[in-house]
């Protein structure tokens, strides 16, 4: 019996297939595809599938592809040609097929200290980035949480405010405002708290300032979404049994945003490890970061396979933290909340 | 049982206060929500703030709890003034309407966590959040999660969270709003159980007045941020002082007179309502010729087709609906004034053979104790 129904609906998915806009291209393909294919087509391929397979087909074409491309690059060798590096896979005489896999870049990357420095350079500045986005977006979230409704589409307005702007231009008004003849150092010296001006630009500090800056919405935002959610008769039954405010924030706001902080440490950590603008136009000429390096390898350099390598590299650095993200995400969802 | 609670609950008012609410007012903006309220709450007692949302009971509760400033008047706790003391330092727990438990905490970490805020020791704490979970029959869940708990499951852990810390004084924010009726029934005499044997002060919130009944010693009634009546429940009920308590609490007959006769043994109303003079065996205190309002319980009237003797406290009428709940049977009868009355009458018997029905003319009495004269 229940076979007879599947036949039927195949049937009228067939009928549905082929009376619509592309219906002669699905009696074409029904035509020359083996049976099996056909019944499969009918029987599973539902509008939710299709649904699915665009973002689906938008990843693999875009990211999955390219991805692969550049990892094949990878283990090729250099050479002065177009394309400027050796296949992976050839006819050796038309009469065998050859594979040459070569590792020689990866290594490379370990016997050169240029690049173990700058993936450690990268961490650190991102990581600390990260940190002090925590510390001046928590308050800033915790604030915005607690206003008042008009206050808070206000609040959330001019957090992002500044992203309506060119994120280079904003970095650009960093230079000018940081340069040794800007704004900050004109009024330091005018006001005699220094003698000469002090060197902002090119240094750590600028890197900082810059990517804290800029980085700040995708920490506020991810917490004060949760911190939003928070029951404030929560605090109130803390300070009811006993706690003081200091106390219910630590054993009650605290755990319970830590999701928001996880989500909001990594959306800043993850674009920071490949940053290029910021510390190619603030930061410091003798430690290059990650993102700079694997830029001067392809373009500067071009030397594909060892920028490849770079940027697999990177990947896999990032991917850790990804995972660490995703598998939070899905224990929330598991939660139900 | 309840009867010889709400005498010690009386003798306890008397013997010692421990709540007291002078002249409080509260204000938001120009919202009055308490207004120049003035309680007294005796130890041991089951105080139930009753009255309709919006009418202040909530915010009264909060400022009891330290959640909320009074705008002006003050607030003792146990003699001591507690204008100025944070929630975190009152003798006071409180159960939450939402009850509040901390979603990312076990059971028993839920219950512990005011224990933790006193520095006791380690065992203690475990020995005491043990014992308080028993009491509450939670033992067995001390390891769950809020999230994983049934809604009378949480209520318990709430009351176990609020009781654990030994309280002088528990207030309760519609404690059993959120349960249905079964469970709520059962619960309220949980409660009742625990708090005699603790002898904790209770202050509850709610909006039911079954809930208040069942588990107060007193009632006080409010409306539009006063508290319009604090009496027992059987005060309340038979004896209201106004024409909101009479129609909050229960329902009610109301009809409106005039005074014609006043002694001091009874008062005679004649009332253009009603179409007929209603007799009352007890003086009250209003000018005469004054307008007062009569009213009549509905399991006070009796009801028949034989028109009883005697010119007073009887009135013809039509029957119009009968709703049968079980226990008793209520009848909307039309009388000759064009007025509704609402009778209850008791089915004491499974199968009446001759049952009054829809459309029958029949007599409405009652006796001369049973009106309330309201002149407010």
């Amino acid at each position: 019996m229940s076979g007879s129904r599947t036949r039927q609906s195949a049937v009228s998915s067939r009928t549905r297939l082929t009376s619509g806009r592309m219906g002669p291209l699905w009696e074409w393909l029904f035509r020359i595809a083996p049976a099996s294919w056909s019944e499969y087509v009918l029987q599973h391929w539902s509008g939710r599938a299709f649904v699915v397979a665009v973002p689906w087909l938008w990843l693999a074409l875009f990211f999955l592809v390219p991805f692969l491309i550049v990892f094949k690059i990878s283990f090729a060798e250099v050479r002065i040609a177009m394309p400027p590096y050796t296949p992976l896979i050839e006819w050796v005489s038309g009469q065998a097929l050859a594979v040459k896999l070569n590792l020689a870049n990866y290594t490379y990357l370990f016997t050169d200290d240029l690049y173990v420095s700058s993936y450690l350079y990268s961490i650190k500045v991102a990581a600390v980035s990260a940190l002090w986005c925590l510390a001046i977006g928590y308050p800033m979230a915790w604030a915005m949480a607690r206003s008042t409704p008009t206050w808070r589409s206000v609040l959330l307005l001019l957090v992002m405010l500044p992203s309506f702007t060119s994120f280079l231009l904003r970095v650009y008004a960093w230079v000018g405002l940081l340069k040794n003849n800007g704004p900050i150092n004109s009024v330091l010296l005018a006001l005699g708290v220094i003698d000469e001006p002090i060197a902002l630009v090119q240094t750590d500090f600028a890197v900082y300032i810059a990517i804290v800056y800029s980085y700040l919405p995708f920490m506020v935002l991810p917490l004060y979404n949760n911190l939003e959610k928070h029951d404030p008769a929560l605090l109130e039954a803390a300070a009811d049994l006993g706690a003081r405010p200091a106390t219910a924030f630590l054993r009650i706001t605290l755990p319970l945003s830590r999701d928001g902080i996880v989500a909001g440490l990594l959306l800043v950590f993850i674009p920071a490890v490949g940053e290029f603008v910021i510390p190619s136009l603030l930061g410091r000429t003798d430690q290059l970061m990650i993102g700079r390096v694997l830029s001067d390898e392809f373009f500067a350099n071009r030397d594909w396979p060892v920028a490849s390598a770079v940027a697999i590299v990177m990947l896999l650095l990032l991917v850790i933290p990804i995972m660490v993200f995703q598998r939070f995400q899905t224990r929330d969802l598991e939660r139900g909340r | 049982m309840a009867e010889s609670q709400a005498a010690n609950g009386r003798m306890a008012a008397q013997a010692r206060e421990y709540v007291r609410v002078d002249r409080v007012t509260k204000r938001f903006g120009d919202f009055v929500a308490v207004d120049d309220v003035s309680l007294s709450i005796g130890q041991g007692e089951i105080f139930c703030l009753l009255g309709g949302s919006g009418c202040g009971k909530t915010t009264l509760l909060r400022m009891l709890a330290g959640f909320e400033t009074p705008t002006a008047g003050s607030i003792f706790i146990d003699g001591q003034d507690m204008t100025g003391i944070p929630p975190y330092e009152r003798p006071a727990n409180m159960m939450f309407q939402s009850y509040a438990l901390f979603p990312h905490m076990t059971v028993a970490k839920n219950v512990a966590f005011g224990l933790e805020q006193e520095r006791l020791a380690r065992a203690e704490i475990t020995q005491r959040v043990g014992e308080i979970l028993e009491l509450v029959r939670m033992d067995a869940y001390a390891q769950r999660k809020p999230h994983q708990l049934s809604g009378g499951q949480r209520q318990r852990v709430a009351l176990a969270r609020a009781l654990v810390k030994r309280p002088k004084l528990l207030l309760l924010d519609e404690p059993l709003g959120a349960l249905d009726k079964k469970l709520r029934e059962k619960t309220q005499f949980e409660l009742l159980g625990i708090q005699e044997r603790l002898g904790v002060t209770f202050v509850v919130v709610t909006h039911d007045q079954e809930e208040a009944m069942t588990l107060a010693t007193r009632i006080g009634v409010m409306d539009r941020g006063e508290i319009v009546q604090v009496g027992t429940p059987t005060e309340i009920y038979e004896y209201p002082t106004s024409k909101f308590v009479a129609d909050f609490i229960g329902s009610v007959n109301m009809f409106e007179g005039r005074l014609v006769e006043d002694e001091p043994d009874h008062v005679r109303i004649d009332s253009r309502d009603l179409g007929g003079t209603v007799y009352v065996d007890h003086g009250i205190s209003a000018a005469p010729e004054a307008t007062v309002w009569t009213a009549i319980r509905p399991e006070k009237i009796n009801i028949g087709r034989e028109r009883p003797d005697g010119p007073d406290n009887v009135v013809r009428g039509v029957v119009r609906e009968i709703a049968y709940m079980g226990d008793i049977s209520v009848f909307l009868v039309a009388i000759d004034s064009g007025r509704m009355v609402r009778v209850s009458r008791p089915n004491i018997v499974r199968q009446a053979e001759d049952r009054i029905s829809w459309d029958e003319t029949v007599y409405l009495s009652w006796h001369a104790s049973s009106p309330i004269v309201l002149t407010q």
